[in-house]
């Protein structure tokens, strides 16, 4: 198995030695096919075991992982007719956010995202999928367009968060994350927003105000990432393990919180392992929500998605206390 | 529609009596500094405390502006220092269980009391009727949790509903970590009540004071019709730190700061605390008339 991850290690050693055994019985002509049967099964159930448990850190990883879909990757299996816009009229062009039109089972849709790299280099010239205000800008322009010629839009939310930087400052971050934030509130089209990887505070909550929030199974959603949150509570990055529990920000503790409507299935493993599957199961789950979203007009899919985030939160009346 | 304006006119006459609430508490009660004298952080004058709230906290000889906590703010504003609060009976749940969280509230509490990191309410600037929201960073560093985003929804929803002008003083350190995503949503609910403001054409101006920063700035004090700032406030959405961290290089001394933003086009205006009253007055009062000439 490519790039696995520390917790995968007894599954990896278990699938290296059934390997071995495949190779030695075709090397020496010795029958062992009894043997890989039960190791076959046996790497079965630990497999089911380890990913069918996996804890809030190992969330993490899996959500980072360099070789996860990305936007683009997912565009490209989800869109047909896929044309990459470009630019924010107004500074430049961000290659953290990537954005364009397509079609989605024929049906012309406004698709967005962040956008990582798989290795360093890439990482570099995408910023580490780490937007600058021009990029939040390119994506309320392109969502514009969107709502001017009535397409649904698709956002992809994947990023640690906006980029704490000197210029991203002096343009004004704070200010495109917010317009994105209010605009995208008042879209009379259909937004679906969906956390595949890394959901890391406001830079991805830009992209996050859908009538529905979907997220991958082993994608995270935070307001803070486990590092930050572990630095400012107890003066140690080191105890992110400990931060990321606190959180809660898995797929499935925010969906027990009523934040995000939906969960999508990914392959056992995680989608690095099967993009096709992985890409399957997000399409079913896309077709779905558009349908039913695209039997709402304008008026009302506006108040679906102010009722949806005046809804959000958790609170006490103090009659209700004493 | 000629009938409809005389009417919301006429709804902008003073509040009733009754609900008229004092909120602003004795000088004593809420004077802040607790010795007789203050030392100005910034040049290091003595001031009388009772002499720095007459000046409305601001240092006599450098104009450092000291932090000043939601009443204060709430008299040196409005009209005889009077509004009616809303929503105070909000409080915040622990849906995470957080460690230490509710204790943590509770002693803010204790220390301030506060029932939460902003005030809401009504009230009267220059005679013009106005929705206000007051942040303190005394409590939980004015972070936003739910239910501060609850009671700057509820805020905007009654001010477009009374059609009057909504004025947010922001201090905050930004979203609530204790309660996780639920904070960074508020980040949305308040954004999209000011959308709902702003299509109902309503006016939002938004004040920037110390500090200003993370999810409050990435959301509604980002989104004034007028965005203000007091002098020498700290504004941004990441910290310093962070940002020194990231880019390996220090950052100049103004950075993040009012007058910095105001130079780089991100600030209308950077307003004195002693204008503040005037300044807001006028913009409301040039809000105020609703048939051209």
């Amino acid at each position: 198995m490519a790039g696995e991850l520390p917790f995968e290690k007894p599954l990896v050693e278990l699938q290296s030695k059934i390997e071995e055994l495949r190779k030695f019985t075709e090397e020496k002509q010795i029958d062992l096919s009894d043997e890989i049967v039960k190791l076959e099964c046996k790497a079965k159930e630990l497999a089911e075991e380890i990913y069918g448990n996996l804890t809030p850190w190992q969330r993490v990883q899996m959500a980072r992982h360099p070789e996860r879909p990305t936007t683009l990757d997912l565009i490209k299996d989800l869109c047909t007719d896929f044309v990459e816009l470009h630019g924010d009229r107004l500074f430049g062009d961000d290659s953290a956010i990537v954005g364009g039109v397509a079609r989605f089972n024929g049906i012309p849709v406004t698709v967005i995202g962040h956008q990582k790299g798989k290795d360093t280099k890439e990482n570099i010239a995408r910023n580490f999928g780490m937007p600058h205000p021009e990029g939040y800008r390119k994506a309320l322009r392109l969502m514009q367009q969107a709502d001017k010629f009535n397409r649904p839009i698709i956002c992809f939310i994947n990023t640690q968060g906006a980029y704490p930087g000197m210029a991203a400052e002096e343009r004004g971050q704070s200010e495109a994350i917010a317009r994105n934030l209010r605009e995208m509130a008042s879209f009379g089209v259909p937004i679906i927003s969906i956390v595949i990887g890394e959901g890391g505070s406001g830079g991805a909550l830009a992209l996050g105000v859908g009538n529905r929030i979907l997220m991958m199974e082993n994608s995270i959603y935070s307001v803070i990432s486990p590092e930050g949150a572990a630095a400012l509570l107890w003066k140690d990055s080191g105890q992110a393990q400990r931060a990321a529990e606190s959180l809660k920000i898995t797929a499935q503790d925010l969906n027990e919180l009523g934040i995000i409507d939906e969960i999508i299935a990914e392959p056992l493993g995680g989608a690095h392992r099967n993009y096709a599957l992985a890409v399957q199961e997000m399409r079913k789950s896309i077709e779905k929500n558009l349908t039913e979203l695209r039997n709402l007009n304008s008026d009302e899919l506006v108040e679906d998605r102010y009722d949806k985030f005046k809804a959000m939160g958790k609170y006490n009346l103090l009659s209700e206390i004493s | 529609m000629l009938r409809d304006i005389f009417q919301k006119k006429r709804k902008y006459a003073t509040l009733p009596k009754e609900k008229h609430v004092n909120t602003a508490p004795s000088v004593e009660k809420t004077q802040v500094p607790e010795g007789l004298m203050v030392k100005c952080p910034k040049c290091g004058a003595i001031s009388y405390s009772r002499e720095l709230t007459k000046n409305l906290k601001v240092c006599h000889q450098c104009d450092h502006h000291y932090a000043m906590n939601a009443f204060e703010r709430v008299s040196a504003l409005l009209d005889d220092g009077q509004f009616f609060e809303y929503d105070n009976d909000l409080r915040s749940d622990d849906p995470l269980s957080f460690p230490d969280y509710l204790n943590k509230l509770e002693s803010d509490h204790q220390k301030t009391g506060l029932s939460e990191a902003v005030v809401t309410g009504e009230g009267t600037i220059k005679g013009f009727p106005v929705v206000i929201g007051v942040m303190d960073s005394r409590f939980r560093m004015g972070s936003m949790g739910s239910v501060v985003g609850e009671k700057i929804a509820r805020a905007i929803e009654r001010a477009i509903e009374k059609n009057y002008p909504v004025i947010i003083f922001s201090a905050s350190g930004g979203a609530r970590m204790q309660e996780g995503v639920l904070s960074l949503m508020q980040m949305a609910k308040t954004s999209a009540a000011l959308a709902k403001l702003h299509k109902a054409g309503g006016l939002f101006i938004s004040v920037m004071t110390n500090p200003t920063t993370g999810g409050v700035s990435a959301s509604f004090a980002s989104l004034g019709d007028y965005n203000f700032a007091e002098p020498g406030a700290l504004i941004g959405f990441a910290g310093r730190r962070i940002i020194e961290q990231t880019i390996r290089q220090k950052l100049p001394d103004d950075f993040q700061t009012a007058e910095f933003l105001l130079k780089k086009g991100q600030l209308d205006k950077v307003i004195h605390r002693k204008e503040m009253r005037n300044v807001l007055g006028n913009i409301v009062s040039l809000h105020s008339v609703k048939e051209g000439i």
